[in-house]
């Protein structure tokens, strides 16, 4: 580290996920002299990318891990369609077609895909499967990193940016216990956004933001956004917002990636900490409305809810990583949860009464809803009649933040007077919200940061060797 | 019996796999737990029999330690299949104590077999232990030809026996009728599975094996320590028709098949061993049981001396030191078959019926 802090870094890379990694082999690709800092320890390397398991991109044919062509006009209709068109559409048209050679380009880059499996793996048409998930990717980026001469330091926070004019020139980080400067000729921040702030998060939550589960990374601290736009770059996406899904009480507060979350909602009916109903749970087709249980419990008293079953419906959900909470009534049920029993019992034999009978299809938006309740639910409505009854505690599980900055078509940051920084490149969760300012689509987050850090990577390099 | 929290911890990192899944394309235990909602104690014998401890998944786990939902499945599976080879294995008192130092305990019954044949010899004079002894029937003209087979035979028919009445328990406590052990289909598919050793290619990225690098390295080795087995068990089936269908008696010339095939066979054994060896002695110990690893090396320490001493007999066989080197080769192959049913070894019985189970399931998940 002494060493490096006296010299200078053509590029500097700030964060350790995929949009990071993606553009620091970029840069090293075009002979650039790149460091890479990741504010974690090794062994939580790769920020929220961990968390990953497939890639969203453009292609025009089937292979042996996607099933069929996704073509521009469709990717372009789905984003429209989840942003409710918040979206740059310059920006996204460019996503968009600089993913087209995405698959290709991972794997030369040491990823592995995933091929379908005797009968259990589903393919998707949209979407390509890596090998292992997102830690896998983490480490196969990692080590051709290492290989193409990309030098790397983990436990590296950076602290303060140095930027004067639109102009980037050194960093301050945190590293064993000391601060040093860091000085290169270009800078890519990479470093995510700020969900495992929680004293951020409450700037717009106030207290409620102590009860919301992290699901990703607890280093998405949101330090260099901060730097960033204190040094007056624009920003974009709405600062109060954030993807969140249900997810397991029980579960860790931070990191809890994929495994936390529960799709149980549909197949019963969810009551908050007053045994009260709130929101129509059979509304959509899960996952389409997946996201927005999240922002629904993070508005219930205490931001708990729970999920109430009966034992028809128990084997058609994904297994949980956590047990249901088992009760012989609704009664007991509501005892174990420390809910109000009679207004439990209330709220399940109002509910049970308002069920008309229909044909059952979980797998489509079926005739079976509520008649005369308030909120009903449309679909998949069932009397919960068959004891023993179940329950899983949920909590808002945040996946990422919308706020971040803007970025021209070169990933360069784009300051206050409209002007693009000259030096400074952004990729990822931090610039994701000029793409994907609402909403959510699966594997995009990804294909964002595939594609801008690339383009950092390459414009960055351009710029320090120039 | 397994131990109670050993299955409870098995179970509850089963559970979060199995919310999970991102591991499914690495192998066959994540599919095979993929067909359950929940894990009886015979369900968890049998994953972790049918883990090859490719270790991918530990590498790519985002929740393996220092997360504080510390999943280690190779390491908590290689622990059960520890305790399975233990609890299976008749009789107990022997796998007990093989378990607590299966390298030692390998050594020792080499060391016993081989002593007894040098008292044994010693006592017949140096005439017959140092004389060089040349042209048809050298061998049993130190050893007798009965002294060398049948306690051989009989410590083989030993080993076999107490394999076979583990993995019957095995088997009926994991599935249970016998008659699906006779599934034609099922047995081909094993058996091809276990031949080519598909689940160590970890979905075609090889194993993180000895470190997080992928690897095909110990698929590779283990098929040199597996068909040079092999080609040495075809050897001794060879000799033995010469000896008694033809009448012709060892040594054999360098020429003939026994010999060219015990050669080939024992030079695949001493390079595979000596390589999974070395791999397993710079292999990350986080993923490992270290009572597994123990079993490893005692096994293949002992396949190694087995092959070195062949070898070396071979080479030698015209020189002085036949008599000794045949005593110590004896004692070798004897350590070996006595500790055949306690150690590592039994993972070939145990797995294969493991792998026999997966492939009549996937196929009846599959609807075929």
């Amino acid at each position: 580290m002494s060493d490096r802090a006296a010299r200078t870094f053509d590029v500097l890379v700030v964060g350790g996920g995929n949009a990071a990694l993606c553009a620091a082999m970029t840069a090293r690709r075009a002979a650039a002299k790149v460091l890479l800092l990741e504010a974690s320890p090794e062994a939580f390397r790769g920020g929220n990318s961990r968390h990953t398991r497939d890639i969203r991109y453009l292609h025009d044919r089937s292979t042996d891990y996607l099933t069929g062509a996704y073509p521009e006009d469709e990717f372009w209709d789905d984003l429209f369609r989840v942003t409710g068109g918040e979206t740059n559409e310059r920006l996204a048209g460019l996503t968009i077609r600089e993913s087209a050679d995405l698959g290709e380009w991972m794997a030369r880059h040491g990823i592995r895909w995933q091929r379908p499996l005797h009968g259990t793996l589903h393919l998707s048409r949209t979407n390509a499967f890596f090998l292992g998930g997102g830690k896998a990717l983490v480490n196969a980026y990692y080590d051709t990193a290492r290989r193409l001469g990309v030098q790397l330091a983990y436990d590296s926070e950076v602290r303060e940016l140095d930027i004067r004019e639109g102009r980037f020139l050194s960093a301050v980080v945190g590293r064993e216990g000391e601060s040093r400067e860091i000085r290169a000729k270009t800078v890519i921040l990479a470093s995510g956004g700020f969900e495992a702030n929680i004293p951020w998060l409450k700037e717009y939550w106030g207290e409620a933001a102590d009860n919301f589960a992290i699901r990703g990374t607890p280093y998405n601290q949101g330090r260099v956004l901060r730097q960033l736009l204190d040094h007056g770059a624009r920003p974009v996406g709405n600062p109060r917002e954030f993807h969140a899904i249900a997810v397991d009480a029980r579960g860790p507060k931070f990191d809890g990636g994929i495994v936390t979350r529960l799709d149980t909602i549909p197949f019963g009916i969810a009551v908050n900490e007053h045994a009260r109903r709130f929101y129509d749970e059979g509304e959509d087709l899960w996952p389409k409305r997946y996201a927005i249980w999240g922002g629904l419990i993070a508005r219930q008293p205490d931001q708990i809810a729970f999920s109430i079953l009966d034992s028809k419906v128990m084997e058609r959900f994904m297994p949980s990583v956590f047990p249901a909470i088992p009760a012989h009534s609704v009664r007991e049920l509501a005892l174990a949860l420390k809910l109000a029993p009679t207004a439990l019992e209330a709220t399940v034999a109002e509910f049970n009464r308002s069920v008309r009978p229909g044909p059952y299809d979980p797998s489509g938006l079926d005739g079976c809803r509520t008649e005369g309740l308030e909120p009903p639910k449309s679909h998949w409505a069932l009397r919960l009649d068959v004891p023993p009854f179940y329950a899983y505690p949920l909590r808002p599980g945040i996946t990422f933040t919308y706020l971040g900055v803007t970025v021209d078509e070169r990933a360069r940051v784009v300051m206050q007077d409209d002007r693009p920084a000259q030096n400074v490149f952004a990729a990822g969760e931090i610039m994701a919200g000029n793409v994907l300012g609402r909403g959510y689509l699966a594997g995009f987050g990804l294909t964002i940061g595939s594609v801008f850090g690339r383009i950092a990577g390459r414009e960055a390099a351009r710029c320090a060797v120039a | 019996m397994l131990s109670p929290d050993l299955l409870a911890e098995a179970g509850r990192q089963m559970a979060i796999c199995n919310a999970c899944r991102y591991c499914e394309g690495y192998c066959a235990v994540f599919p095979a737990m993929e067909r359950r909602r929940t894990f009886t104690d015979t369900d968890l014998v049998y994953l972790a029999n049918l883990c090859f401890e490719c270790r991918d998944c530990y590498y790519a786990c985002p929740y393996a330690p220092p997360h504080q939902l510390a999943v280690n499945v190779p390491k908590v599976l290689a622990e059960l299949r520890t305790e399975t080879y233990r609890d299976y294995a008749a009789p107990r008192f022997v796998s007990r104590l093989f378990r607590r130092n299966g390298l030692a305990v390998g050594l020792i019954a080499v060391a016993a077999v081989a002593i007894v044949a040098l008292l044994v010899l010693a006592l017949r004079g140096p005439s017959v232990l140092f004389a060089t002894h040349l042209g048809e029937g050298a061998f049993y003209a130190v050893i007798p030809f009965a002294g060398m087979v049948l306690p051989a035979s009989a410590l083989l028919l030993y080993a076999l026996g107490a394999l076979l009445v583990g993995v019957v328990r095995f088997w009926r406590d994991t599935r249970g009728t016998l008659r699906e052990l006779i599934d034609a289909r099922a047995v081909v598919r094993a058996t091809r599975d276990a031949l080519g050793l598909e689940y160590l290619k970890g979905g075609g990225a090889g194993c993180t094996y000895p470190d997080a690098r992928f690897s095909h390295a110990r698929r590779r080795l283990h098929h040199l320590v597996f068909y040079g087995f092999l080609l040495d068990l075809a050897a001794t089936t060879v000799a033995a028709i010469y000896h008694h269908v033809l009448g012709w008696q060892a040594p054999y010339p360098l020429g003939s098949l026994p010999v060219v095939l015990g050669t080939v066979g024992g030079v695949l054994l001493l390079v595979g061993a000596g390589g999974l060896l070395s791999l397993k002695r710079r292999s990350d110990r986080q993923p490992a049981d270290r009572a597994m690893l123990g079993m490893d090396v005692g096994f293949l320490a002992l396949l190694f001396l087995t092959s070195l001493t062949g070898l070396l007999l071979l080479a030698l066989r015209e020189t002085p030191a036949m008599g000794t080197l045949l005593a110590v080769h004896l004692g070798t192959v004897g350590g070996l078959f006595i500790t055949l049913p306690y150690g590592k070894f039994a993972h070939v019985a145990f797995r294969y019926a493991a792998l026999v189970q997966n492939s009549i399931e996937s196929r009846r998940s599959s609807g075929a």
